[in-house]
């Protein structure tokens, strides 16, 4: 199985530990990964300002940089729901290779629960953890339940830290409202945004989230500015961070052993 | 002025912001609650959806259906291109039969084609008699949602609005009593109006009946009054079969506010005897909408609740959005009709896809949002600026050495430069900076920790590529 790693730009550039976690995490399971030195953009910000010209040539990067793949994987539902969702309106749909890259990029918790069948790995985390539902990964790539729909629904991030010992949960008001990120929304609707990031954590303040997790740091680097901005009691980490701290504490280290158990 | 100073005024009173997102979020909890309990739910949007689809696919057909049986039935039909012809035509109906008094229920169509100024123009007395559009249009200020047309206004404002125009007692704010108060002039308007107005819900081309849903029953009481009743609606307003109604009054109700269907759901078949009906069938871009990718926006049954359950409609108010129809449904028609005069509307969404999912017509509001940004991007209106700065953007993420490079740059500008200059407001950064953090630059970059894992000892440079 030729496995792929994307990290988006601003993970690249802000976050390396928590593409380092994605990579541990993956090798935990056994799963060694490629990382193609090429890769940049998914052309998100582009396409979600309307520029379609702009983003154009990083899709086409993209799949140029990911094509042979049997599996490309992000730590980010977002950028993964912009090559699986939104790159019809840059690459054709009768390029078969275009179309075989953007049908194999996965979100890590898709990879990991779809398919290497992972439930519930062993681990310890003693921390209340605040579960916030990207909107992408939620409403876009379908990771989980969401208040809107009807439809019922696994929640990948739930089966993927769950069986953590010591992890416990925050219940919240709005359990799966938007943050306020939204890309270049952050800073064309400033006011907005930052009173919806505000929303956001007093609901977690009151829910006693010692910890704020996401599949998507996006979410996670504007509620953590509002965090910082506020000196506040809680940290936020990828969910990647927490799987590679909580895997690395009950000493899962062994590759394979890990992944059988888990099965 | 564009949405996004508006939606700051408007968050800049905190409290104020937070009590208008709470009150619609109840709404919205109470759609949740109405939702679960239909366990066909999403079988019945699937169901809506296809019931629209296929009614646009011969709406040419069905609309013809529907005049014949509409006038079979002693229904005068008139089509109107536009909102001018439209208000045309409803003037000469009233001036026709001397109309000096019209009583209106709730339109939204009306209120696109702006007929209420229009009219009083001409020296008619429009009085609009749902009681959140009465209290917007003595407060002369424009509903700030399609359902809850007065949302924005405290009960204490209604209060002061009716002391002055109502005579009310100063500082009342009793909802009952203020209701009273309403209820008792609303019905001498009713006993003096010449004729009454309503928009239309539905229209069944198969029976050429309309059917107008209220929970006040005041189109009911203002049609039942005088002899002439104009019903307006858009053209999209269209149902083939009555069988179909089953399918839209169970979700229209439940979706915009939560209740299993709407007190009153009043079908009319004609006119009364020994009046007149007049229905005025209104195009105004709609058969434009209808031939491009954003056809399903004529899906919309206006019950609101992707205004519910927007967190940017909760939080920055109907009227920011400066447009008859406001938050996510109204940002996708209003750039289709006046794209330079609402170019920041389709931005003014954070992509969560909340309202996708509530559109009880499976409406991809949010997909329609994000195919309307590059629509205006082709039309030249989302600003030079963010077109430069998306230019340079795509350059520098197009080259990965570039792109290597100004991360770097970034990441060392951030640790090294004082605050002042990074977080200049002009920029991007300032502006994130407003109110967050900026996120905290690492020395090194993923790909930097990764080279160095895979192969240890060669970049030992710290700051090395």
């Amino acid at each position: 199985m030729k496995v792929a790693l994307f990290i988006p730009c601003y993970v690249d550039q802000f976050y390396p530990d928590v593409g380092m976690a994605t990579v541990q995490v993956l090798e935990y399971f056994g799963v060694q990964v490629d990382f193609p030195q090429q890769q940049t953009c998914c052309g998100q910000p582009m396409a979600n300002s309307g520029c379609m010209p702009e983003a154009r040539p990083l899709a086409e990067k993209f799949i140029d940089t990911f094509a042979g793949y049997d599996w490309i994987v992000s730590p980010s539902g977002s950028c993964v729901s912009m090559v699986r969702n939104h790159y019809d309106h840059l690459v054709s749909p009768s390029d078969t290779q275009a179309t075989a890259v953007r049908r194999q990029t996965l979100e890590l918790g898709e990879f990991l629960v779809q398919v290497l069948g992972i439930r519930s790995p062993a681990g310890v985390f003693p921390h209340k953890v605040g579960l916030h539902q990207s909107c992408h990964g939620l409403r876009e790539l379908r990771l989980g339940p969401c208040s809107e729909s009807m439809t019922p629904r696994d929640s990948l991030l739930q089966q993927l830290l769950g069986g953590f010992t010591g992890i416990s949960f925050s219940q919240l008001q709005r359990k799966d409202e938007c943050c306020g990120f939204g890309g270049t929304f952050a800073v064309g609707e400033e006011a907005v945004s930052a009173m919806m990031g505000e929303d956001r954590i007093n609901d977690h303040l009151q829910a006693g989230t010692e910890v704020l997790t996401a599949g998507d740091m996006s979410c996670l680097m504007h509620l953590d500015g509002m965090i910082r901005r506020r000196k506040l009691p809680m940290r936020v980490l990828h969910y990647s961070q927490i799987m590679a701290q909580a895997m690395q504490q009950a000493g899962v280290g062994h590759n394979r052993t890990a992944a059988t158990q888990s099965r | 002025m564009g949405h996004p100073a508006l939606a700051a005024d408007f968050t800049a009173n905190r409290e104020r912001a937070r009590w208008h997102d709470r009150a619609l979020w109840f709404v919205r909890e109470k759609r949740d609650r109405m939702a679960t309990g239909v366990p066909e739910w999403e079988k019945l949007r699937e169901t809506a959806s296809a019931i629209k689809r296929h009614t646009q696919s011969l709406m040419a057909d069905y609309l013809q259906q529907f005049e014949e049986n509409a006038t079979r039935h002693g229904a005068t039909v008139h089509w109107a291109a536009d909102a001018a012809e439209h208000n045309r035509i409803v003037l000469s109906i009233l001036q026709s039969h001397r109309v000096r008094r019209l009583v209106k229920s709730k339109s939204m169509l009306t209120e696109e084609c702006h007929l209420n100024p229009f009219l009083e123009q001409h020296g008619i007395h429009v009085v609009d008699t749902d009681l959140g559009e009465r209290i917007v249009q003595l407060r002369e200020e424009p509903p700030s949602h399609i359902v809850l047309p007065a949302i924005h206004i405290k009960k204490e404002e209604v209060g002061e609005c009716f002391h002055e125009h109502l005579g009310t007692e100063q500082g009342a704010s009793d909802p009952k009593y203020l209701t009273e108060a309403a209820r008792g002039h609303l019905r001498s308007c009713f006993c003096e109006a010449d004729a009454g107005l309503t928009g239309v819900n539905f229209a069944i081309a198969e029976t050429g009946g309309i059917v107008i849903c209220t929970n006040e029953g005041n189109a009911d009481l203002g049609i039942g009054l005088p002899k002439i009743h104009i019903a307006c609606m858009g053209m999209e307003k269209l149902l083939p079969r009555a069988a179909d109604l089953s399918v839209f009054l169970r979700l229209l109700a439940r979706s915009a506010t939560g209740q299993p269907i709407t007190t009153y759901s009043s079908h009319f078949h004609g006119p009364q005897q020994g009046g007149e009906l007049h229905i005025v069938i209104v195009d105004n871009g709609r058969s434009e909408i209808l031939q491009s990718e954003f056809r399903q926006a004529l899906d919309c049954i206006r019950c609101g609740a992707c205004m519910n359950t927007c967190p940017v409609y909760r939080r920055s108010g109907g009227h920011s959005y400066e447009a008859t129809v406001p938050g996510p449904i109204g940002s996708i028609l209003t750039p289709l009709h006046s794209p330079e005069q609402s170019s920041t509307l389709p931005f003014a969404c954070s992509l969560c896809g909340s309202c996708t999912d509530v559109c009880p017509v499976k409406i991809p509001l949010h997909h329609q949002l994000f195919a309307m940004r590059e629509r205006l991007d082709q039309q030249q209106l989302i600003g030079t600026g963010k077109k430069l700065q998306m230019k340079a953007l795509s350059v520098v993420l197009s080259n990965t050495w570039l792109y290597s490079l100004v991360g770097k740059v970034a990441r060392v500008a951030l640790r090294v430069l004082p605050k002042f200059l990074i977080q200049n407001p002009l920029t991007p950064a300032g502006q994130w900076a407003r109110q967050r953090e900026l996120p905290e630059a690492p020395a090194k970059s993923f790909r930097q920790l990764y080279a160095e894992r895979q192969q240890p000892g060669k970049h030992s440079s710290p700051d090395g590529h």
